[in-house]
């Protein structure tokens, strides 16, 4: 099983290539360069500029002298913040952004599970309904409105809790954003699990654990749940994924320092190496998180076997 | 159950992992002697030299001092120089440095430290964008400790407002020489303004804290300012609202008038050096050569609609091209600003027939904006005057800041949208971005007796002579319409009461040093 | 041949019939559309006119104005309306784009199995690990805001997912009777591919196809927030969204009457793909 891993993760490196391939040469391609004002720059002092930064060489030179440094684990100095390395940048940002991500995740995991579960063993019931219908709202309610409608209410008008920012990652700073990314997240888990378990109830080893007479507690959480969660371990290389770009959203909203509006803003300031470095670090991380859910599935489903 | 513990185990110890890296909370609120200012966005840099946006001027203000500094109105005063004299023509200029100014790790701010600077300011491989800013300056000299003189290529009357920017700031030799792009880092910076840098989280705030050494240290009242990069508007506004800034850098333009009602104690619009106008493309058909056509579409736009129904938070409807506010300036007005509707859209008609348009053959032409959402209303807006007044066919096409910079740069629109911010108050920063060499000037408008008076007010040494020179200047470039100046910008903020010295100015410059936290 | 499949699809239109949710989303689904495609010529205010002296009124039944009308004075019924054939169109025209790559390549791996299969699913692995709306931004900034552009490169997202499922049910299909009987018959491997294959995926892509229009409007709605949306004075329900959640405070009726227009459309197709889904999934019977 590890030899497995490793070999997947090695396995990625090819996807990496040509994720680092495709970013570098479409950030090029857009026309304007970072150091592009409404006052343009003395033509001296651009091309000073661009010789120190390299950019006046030819743009596969630049590629290569590019990648050559990213295998040294050198992501270059940011345009846009000229005081900083995108590794500097992204060292600060990064934590934001997992803390963000994974409480997010975990979160998402532990209510979406639960209420799928609940709503398949009342299926059709009050519970049921009521379930669905609240994740289907999450998943129709796009997360920049919900972020806007979520701080007019609780910062704004209860002030209760901040309108944004960061403060070193306070609960009451996390709380919005977390539940902004967590919806989503929650609905679809939830409508998933639903019907796994639905499916997995129905089964013909759980009606023989029933009719055995094991108490139904039992037979949920012993029997059925883990194959129900297969499904839900399947999607968790998409969630990511959504959790990266509901990142951009709310980042932005909230006004957080990670690493998310790094890259939105970065890649319209034409900040070539700060995107190039976000989209590396976002990459590899769906990539190993991708990994990962193979091992978590194999683990759950003893049909798959390494 | 029991099986699923090890997965429920695992993501809990990652989330305690993680949730447990974070920094210790700070305290509930402001605290009373710290300031807390929203201001935009992340600095591109803190070294006063590459600085570009004015927003990142706020946080540099507050950290160095240049020779000739910032008082509470915003007018100009002494700042590191405490005298100086200027010679009869106009040409030299002589500094003395206070002897009391020190640098933040206590070593004197000497006048060598000023002439390193500014020549450091100017040399191509810093890469300032405003170098061009110090090019009248020749020559620099040390004479004797605690005296610089400047000598000029011409009387630059202006010259104490130039003074008073970034670009001429000093910094401290030593640690840009020890520690290169990293010098202004929190521990390794030394500044010799108010404050000095203690904090720096990207995208999150910069914290500065009282120099003990600022020679007028005793003066300061504010123990430490939190700068607070915030770019949505209305986020900044609602974090005001809870009670996490004491000022802000802007208002949301749709909250206005909600503003108006509910704070308008603590809502401060003044007018700002500032004005938005669009640039007609001169190098390319249908605007080149083409004066009735430029004038008809200028004359069919109603400005005091634009400015105040579809902007709407105070702004100026603007008929030329300085701004008012501008000091020994007189605000120039076409005859035309004051004819009633009718009559400018009858000759806006008649113009627009004259250059050739009719509703069988009407104009149709592109206009072209940057993102953002006060643009895309006033060029909607705009489009929607010119067809229901001249029949114009009016498409809109937005492209974000830096494509768009690159279309204007190259010439490739047709009527764009622009803006100026005049960097001091001095008529000369606007006259001067209508030269034909000027960076701003993406119309491609050459006019060489423009220029010529421009360069002639630059040699002027008498105030009325050079006033002249530059109204004269100014009619000649409104005559021509190479531009459509549609509204001069207010400078909006939110201030909390509790906040003391605060002095709204054309300049929107509010060093920190100057302000107090009432109880 | 094809007897069984047809007796399939029937049946599960009789289920889909009795699911009441599904048919009453498929109603208002219908009544959004038809609204969207013919009200705005019904209106007197055309979505790009500027009603100068009604700036940001709220709404009103005097004027016309049913939803108020935006920041520039324009009649946010007709604008919403528009706004939403862009949004319908663009999820539509998307997921077609991502429904011709991934049914021709999921049932091409599935059909010829082996090595072909191996080699061609290890390329959509691979493109499946890259986080595509990174790039999705970074070709809208690259290449300028084009309607075009968005929905084509949506679906060259989407289309992993179809490929997947196609593939899988096409390797089931495959061993069905009567594709052996037309492979005995010694008809050709495409054909065999156009008329058994993919004819007889129409259950599952149907489902696919109503989960992915909801997610790709979503997509272009998340574009339009960051400012890569449609041109002015065109509109979608993104890009009302985005601006009216600006407005939220001041004129709520701005960000009210897209949102619902937009979660209503979500909700709709979601309650049909589950419809759907639950119609065609043999153990219900």
């Amino acid at each position: 099983m590890l030899a497995h891993s490793v070999k997947r993760v090695v396995g990625a490196v090819p996807t990496l290539f040509i994720l680092i391939t495709l970013a570098f040469f479409m950030m090029r391609l857009a026309p304007g360069g970072p150091f592009d004002a409404e006052k343009a720059l003395a033509p001296e002092v651009q091309a000073n500029l661009d010789r120190i930064y390299h950019l006046d060489e030819p743009l596969p030179a630049q590629y290569a002298r590019y990648l050559g440094n990213v295998v040294r684990g050198d992501l270059g100095p940011s345009f846009q913040y000229q005081d900083w390395t995108v590794n500097e940048l992204i060292a600060r940002g990064l934590p934001v952004s997992l803390r963000l991500g994974v409480t997010a995740l975990v979160l998402a995991l532990l209510l979406g599970v639960t209420a799928g579960t609940l709503a398949a063993l009342r299926q059709n019931a009050a519970t049921d309904h009521a379930v669905m219908t609240a994740a289907m709202t999450g998943i129709s309610i796009p997360n920049f409105v919900m972020a806007p409608l979520l701080i007019l209410v609780f910062a704004v008008w209860l002030g209760w809790l901040p309108a944004g920012g960061w403060s070193g990652g306070a609960l009451r700073n996390m709380l919005l954003p977390v539940v902004v990314l967590t919806l989503p997240l929650v609905a679809y888990i939830a409508r998933l699990t639903r019907g796994s378990m639905i499916e997995v109830l129905r089964s013909d080893y759980i009606r023989t654990a029933r009719a055995k007479g094991l108490p139904e507690r039992t037979v949920v959480l012993r029997h059925a749940l883990r194959p129900a969660l297969l499904p839900v371990v399947s999607f968790l290389g998409p969630a990511i994924a959504a959790l990266l770009s509901g990142s951009l959203v709310v980042e932005q909203i909230f006004g957080l320092p990670g690493i998310g509006r790094y890259f939105v803003q970065g890649a319209l300031n034409r900040d070539y190496t700060l995107v190039m470095g976000v989209v590396i670090f976002y990459g590899s991380l769906v990539i190993v998180m991708n990994v990962i859910v193979d091992l978590v599935y194999a683990w759950l489903d003893p049909k798959v076997r390494y | 159950m029991r099986r699923l513990h090890p997965a429920v185990v695992l993501l809990l110890c990652a989330f305690a992992a993680v949730a447990g890296c974070g920094e210790r909370e700070r305290a509930d609120g402001p605290p009373a002697s710290v300031l807390h200012r929203g201001n935009a966005f992340e600095p591109e840099t803190l070294d006063p030299h590459r600085v570009r946006s004015v927003e990142t001027f706020n946080i540099i203000r507050d950290l160095y001092e240049g020779l000739i500094a910032e008082q509470p109105g915003g007018e100009l005063g002494p700042g590191v120089a405490e005298t100086w004299t200027v010679s009869e023509d106009g040409l030299t200029w002589r500094f003395r440095l206070r002897d009391n100014a020190r640098w933040s790790n206590g070593d004197a701010v000497t006048a060598e430290d000023f002439a390193w600077s500014l020549r450091r300011a100017v040399h191509p491989d810093t890469g300032s964008y405003y170098a061009q800013m110090l090019s009248v300056i020749e020559d620099i000299s040390v004479p004797e400790p605690g005296v610089l003189v400047l000598h000029l290529s011409g009387p630059t009357p202006y010259l104490p407002g130039l003074l008073a920017q970034p670009i001429a700031y000093p910094v401290h030799r030593a640690t840009v020489e020890t520690h290169g792009e990293r010098f202004t880092r929190p521990g390794l910076n030394v500044s010799n303004g108010a404050y000095r840098i203690v904090e720096w989280e990207a995208h999150s705030h910069v914290r500065v804290e009282r120099n003990l050494y600022y020679w007028n240290d005793e003066r300061t009242r504010i123990h430490a300012v939190v700068f607070h990069p915030i770019e949505a508007e209305s986020t900044e506004l609602a974090r005001y609202r809870a009670g996490d800034l004491h000022m802000t850098r802007t208002i949301p333009v749709q909250q206005y008038e909600w503003l108006q009602r509910n704070l308008s104690d603590e809502l401060h619009v003044t007018p700002y050096l500032s004005t938005y106008f669009y640039g007609f493309n001169l190098t390319k058909p249908p605007f080149q050569g083409n004066l009735p056509l430029r004038k008809a579409l200028s004359l069919a736009i109603d400005r005091e609609v634009l400015a105040e129904q579809v902007v709407g938070s105070g702004e100026v409807p603007a008929y030329a091209w300085v701004t008012p506010g501008i000091d020994n300036y007189e605000t120039q007005r076409p005859e035309w600003a004051d004819w009633p509707r009718d009559q400018r859209l009858a000759e806006a008609r008649r113009l627009y027939a004259e250059a050739g348009y009719s509703a069988r053959n009407p104009l149709r032409v592109e206009l072209r904006y940057n993102t953002a959402e006060s643009h895309r209303r006033i060029a909607v807006a705009i489009a929607s005057m010119w067809r229901e007044q001249l029949g114009v066919e009016a498409t809109l096409h937005n492209e974000e800041w830096q494509v768009f910079l690159n279309s204007r740069q190259s010439q490739q629109l047709e009527v764009y949208r622009s803006g100026w911010v005049g960097d001091y108050n001095d008529a000369n920063t606007f006259a001067e971005a209508m030269m034909s060499t000027h960076g701003l000037n993406d119309m491609g408008w050459k006019n060489e007796e423009y220029d010529q008076l421009v360069v002639a007010a630059g040699r002027e040494r008498d105030p009325a002579a050079r006033r002249e020179l530059l109204e004269q200047a100014e009619r000649l470039l409104l005559s021509e319409y190479p531009v459509m100046p549609i509204y001069y910008y207010v400078s909006k903020a939110l201030v909390k009461p509790t906040v003391g010295g605060y002095v709204p100015n054309v300049m929107n410059v509010h060093p920190s040093r100057h302000l107090y936290l009432r109880d | 041949m094809a007897g069984s499949e047809s007796q399939v699809l029937s049946d599960a239109w009789h289920r889909l019939r009795r699911n009441r949710a599904a048919v009453v989303a498929a109603a208002i689904l219908a009544a959004i559309t038809l609204l969207a495609l013919f009200a705005p010529a019904l209106s007197p205010h055309p979505y790009d006119h500027t009603y100068w002296d009604k700036v940001s009124i709220a709404p009103t039944l005097s004027d016309g104005h049913l939803f108020g009308t935006d920041a520039v004075g324009r009649d946010l019924f007709v604008r919403t309306l528009h706004g939403g054939r862009i949004s319908l169109l663009v999820g539509i025209a998307a997921t077609l784009v991502s429904l011709l790559i991934g049914v021709g390549w999921g049932a091409t791996a599935g059909y010829l199995g082996g090595r072909v299969d191996a080699v061609m699913m290890r390329i959509v692995d691979i493109l499946y690990a890259i986080p595509f709306v990174f790039l999705v931004i970074l070709l809208m900034v690259a290449f300028g805001r084009n309607i075009l552009l968005i929905f084509i490169a949506i679906g060259a997202i989407k289309w992993l997912d179809m490929a997947r499922i196609v593939r899988g049910q096409t390797l089931s299909l495959k061993r069905r009777e009567f594709v052996e009987a037309a492979q005995a018959a010694g008809v050709s491997s495409f054909a065999i591919i156009r008329r058994h294959i993919v004819p007889n995926l129409l259950g599952v892509v149907a489902v696919y196809v109503t989960l992915t229009i909801p997610q790709v409007i979503l997509i272009e709605s998340f574009l339009s927030f960051l400012g890569l949306g449609v041109q002015e004075p065109s509109t979608s329900w993104g890009l009302l969204v985005a601006d009216g959640a600006r407005e939220m405070q001041n004129a709520p009726w701005m960000l009210l009457f897209p949102a619902l227009f937009l979660a209503v459309t979500l909700f709709c197709f979601n309650f049909i793909g589950d419809g759907l889904r639950d119609a065609l999934d043999p153990k219900d019977r």
